[in-house]
């Protein structure tokens, strides 16, 4: 019985978001960090079916007569964050059968129960790109996905307006994908076999535009080129790991040569090239670590990373790797690039809406202006203090984290069972026994 | 054994440190001895503190130097860390935490390991830590040595403040054997782990009651790895007994009672399932607040509230920073310390955790921990509060001797 009431439970939260919030909820009182604009010390946000409605000063903006209000005096509002590069979830993509595999999808990987996401929606996190991992020149497709209460990955997915499923491609150089063959074991030996992949997709794409829609003189369909067309064509953003300062080059070489479109990601030694990456204006998500080394390619990394780029022009964003980092700590690597001399408005806007750029969902998600999701957090207090807490997490308007209640707690702080698949999916394996 | 060997390293410590006056003038001086001094100010002089006390009373003397901040504290302690024994690139070359060859070598030094020259170690030093206790790592049965720093001294000799400080037991999964046929090798199971340390312990109980016979002809020879467990047995120094699921924290507690050892209970995620057992056995521990990686491992119950909760129930709890085996190479104790302090544990409980708390549970709270006369010339200071990651350490002094005056 018990059971049931736990599906029963998590159906109800899945029939909220189909319903995308009836009734608009007001957040009333606080101090709110819209990101695209000032902040606004005494403020109003209302959201309705699942958008922003109104955003502004308490004195300045009308609540409608039907809203839930809800006191917010004393809190700090702002958007959702968007870790631009997760592994919470456990979705890998590709095998260990080729180095290159741009067919493999994680959204066929990953689980959604996994408690990872939990811990997620505590740290105040709305938005994630879950990636495969490094250990390929090309790992993989992409997604990216909303923390919403889910059943299943398709409760997860971003969709455009066509119903395509939203995600990047996973590729990575240096040291993690040279193994023995069929991978590379040298950089240059991994360079070329990324550059003879993409020209098989100029080919490729060539013939399909040649053919001009006729059957005849269609080339055979191949899983592999169409994710490498889509990435050509640039409806596809290449998310590519990268730490030394040569190989961050080697990808602007490639983005050159083939004409992606790429955001660079982890970045360690980005700081001693700065102009360059600001020349080639390609965006940088930034892992910030508790300290440098742990493999030879991050044995440079600084906290100043963040803050160097940011001022030479780069666009700046920043990711948890979780689990490289915990995703309830995303808050302590913006502060820590403050440390580190970032300034901190920019430090904030890196943790949302340069982060849903990097993932061309800005029209979307990453700042708090009408129209957009309603994808927001409530915090205790200032967003860089140790001692603060992600209050509540709401994903399209809908609650996903309330820290009063104890199972969410649970995954804020820890504790027995806090890394647990939550509640449905361990009563239904245990059912199935 | 010991004694003389650590007399050796003081010397040599005092001699080549020790500088001139200095005068560490602090909005908020924590002494971790008695309550904060507003406008408080510490003086050093021979690598020693000298005075503490408001600025009203204490004169500072006319050719010190002064350092000056917001928030001043004793020199961070992190009470169980690697570095030194690992090293920032995590290559073959520069890790000597572990040796696999055997799931028990007592007799492994961490003197003989560690490198002060390592940057991990000006890399924790820089945000205010000034004393590390380090050492072989989890990972086997009985791994090595663990040894008490100061970090700063060009040599192990200078910078050791403890040549050997426990032996480091690991109880649990990690305690498996490792490496080429590990599925041949003992320990395979808990139960065989703990088998084979009881029986180790017993070897070093007879080898203490056969040094004792009076015909020397039947006194047996010398053996290091007896050696050092029969000084754990005689009460010298604790085995730090690094477990984090509740189950192999009691079986350190079961071991502990049988042999009347010394222990420390060390990671312990899921302490605070079993705090009466812990409290009644007089253990201590040393938590590790934010280690989880992932998913389903032992410490998957870990909480950032343990800190919290094992003080409340007053068990003695100090921090650390533990053992990493990949990127980040270390954590920072005094970021551990920040969530134990958003989490449970006050301001100064929290401080504690990293100071004076720290320094009673390794023996070394006569000489470090607190800001108080006599005691080692250790301070850090701060521009804002500590825990804050946007606060930065403006000054580190270890010694007497200012080592850093960089903001990081």
């Amino acid at each position: 019985m018990k059971h049931f009431a736990f599906i029963a439970a998590s159906f109800a939260l899945l029939t909220n978001h189909a319903l995308a919030q009836e009734k608009p909820i007001a957040f009333v009182g606080s101090q709110i960090i819209p990101i695209s604009s000032p902040s606004i010390p005494d403020g109003v946000v209302v959201v309705h079916r699942g958008k922003i409605i109104a955003v502004g000063p308490r004195s300045a903006t009308t609540i409608p007569a039907d809203a839930e209000r809800i006191d917010t005096t004393g809190k700090v509002i702002m958007p959702g964050l968007i870790d631009t590069h997760s592994h919470v979830g456990g979705g890998w993509a590709a095998d260990g059968s080729a180095p290159i595999q741009p067919d493999v999808r994680v959204l066929d990987s990953i689980n959604v129960r996994d408690s990872g996401f939990n811990r997620c929606r505590a740290g105040g996190l709305t938005t994630l790109n879950i990636m495969p991992g490094s250990g390929h020149l090309l790992s993989g497709q992409t997604v990216y996905a909303k923390l919403r209460k889910a059943n299943t990955i398709d409760d997860f997915v971003i969709r455009d307006d066509h119903g395509h499923i939203l995600g990047g491609m996973k590729m990575a150089n240096g040291t993690n994908s040279q193994r023995e063959a069929p991978f590379p074991g040298t950089r240059s030996k991994s360079a070329a076999l990324v550059r003879q992949k993409f020209i098989k997709a100029q080919e490729y794409r060539k013939k399909i535009q040649l053919a001009a829609g006729d059957p005849e003189k269609m080339p055979d369909r191949d899983l592999e080129l169409e994710g490498l067309v889509e990435v050509l064509e640039g409806t596809r953003v290449v998310h590519h790991h990268t730490h030394r300062a040569d190989d961050i080059l080697t990808v602007l070489r490639l983005k050159q040569e083939f004409g992606f479109k790429v955001v660079l990601h982890h970045v360690s030694e980005a700081w001693k090239i700065a102009d360059e990456i600001a020349k080639a204006n390609v965006p940088c998500s930034v892992i910030v670590v508790d300290s440098p080394g742990g493999k030879i390619e991050a044995m440079n990394i600084s906290l100043a990373t963040g803050s160097i780029l940011d001022k030479a022009g780069v666009m700046v964003g920043f990711h948890t790797d979780d689990w490289i980092t915990d995703s309830r700590l995303f808050f302590r690597s913006a502060a820590l690039a403050v440390r580190a001399g970032m300034d901190r408005d920019k430090a904030l806007y890196a943790l949302t809406l340069a982060g849903a750029k990097m993932i061309e969902l800005d029209s979307r998600i990453g700042s708090l202006d009408v129209g957009k999701d309603a994808d927001l957090i409530v915090l205790s207090g200032d967003p860089l203090s140790v001692y603060t807490k992600v209050l509540q997490t709401y994903v399209e308007g809908v609650k996903v984290f309330d820290r009063t209640d104890p199972n969410d707690l649970l995954f804020a702080v820890g504790g027995y069972g806090a890394s647990r698949d939550s509640v449905a999916h361990v009563c239904c394996e245990e059912e199935h026994r | 054994m010991r004694p003389l060997f650590v007399s050796t390293f003081a010397l040599l410590v005092g001699a080549s440190t020790a500088s001139a006056q200095i005068a560490i003038i602090g909005e908020t001086v924590h002494t971790m001895a008695g309550p904060p001094i507003k406008n408080g100010v510490v003086i050093i002089a021979a690598g020693k503190i000298q005075r503490v006390g408001a600025q009203a009373d204490v004169q500072i003397p006319e050719r010190a130097k002064v350092l000056r901040g917001k928030v001043v504290t004793p020199g961070l302690i992190d009470a169980h860390s690697t570095v030194g024994l690992t090293g920032y690139l995590n290559q073959d070359q520069d890790q000597d935490q572990l040796d696999s060859s055997d799931p028990m070598q007592p007799e492994l030094r961490a003197i003989d390991s560690y490198n002060p020259q390592e940057r991990l170690i000006d890399w924790v030093r820089g945000f205010g830590i000034t004393t590390l206790h380090t050492g072989h790592a989890p990972g086997a049965l009985i791994s090595g040595q663990t040894m008490i720093v100061k970090t700063a001294g060009l040599t192990v000799e200078e910078a050791t403040v403890r040549a050997v400080a426990m032996v480091a037991v690991t109880l649990g999964d990690d305690a498996r054997s490792k490496g080429k046929d590990a599925e041949k090798k003992a320990p395979g199971t808990r139960s065989k782990a703990v088998a084979m340390l009881r029986e180790e312990l017993i070897k070093a109980q007879e080898y203490v009651r056969k040094q004792g016979l009076s015909d020397a002809t039947k006194r047996p020879d010398r053996d290091l790895r007896l050696e050092i467990l029969a000084s754990v047995l005689k009460g010298d120094m604790p085995l730090l007994i690094t477990a984090n699921r509740a189950a192999d924290l009691m079986s350190a507690l079961r071991v502990a009672d049988e042999f009347k050892i010394k222990i420390v209970l060390d990671g312990a995620a899921e302490a605070y399932l079993i705090m009466d057992p812990i409290k009644a056995a007089g253990v201590p521990v040393i938590l590790h607040p934010s280690m989880r990686r992932g998913g389903m491992g032992e410490t998957e119950n870990v909480s950032y509230e343990t800190a919290g909760k094992l003080r409340g129930a007053g068990i003695p709890v100090a921090l650390q920073s533990g053992y990493e085996s990949y990127v980040p190479k270390t954590r920072v104790a005094l970021f551990e310390a920040g969530i134990a302090a958003a989490n449970g544990l006050t301001f100064e409980q929290a401080l504690a955790s990293v100071t004076i708390d720290a320094a009673k549970i390794l023996g070394i709270a006569d000489r470090v921990g607190t800001l108080e006369a006599g005691k080692d010339g250790d301070v850090a200071v701060y521009d804002g509060d500590p825990f804050e990651y946007t606060s930065h350490c403006i000054g580190v002094v270890i010694n007497g001797k200012v080592v850093s005056e960089e903001s990081r």
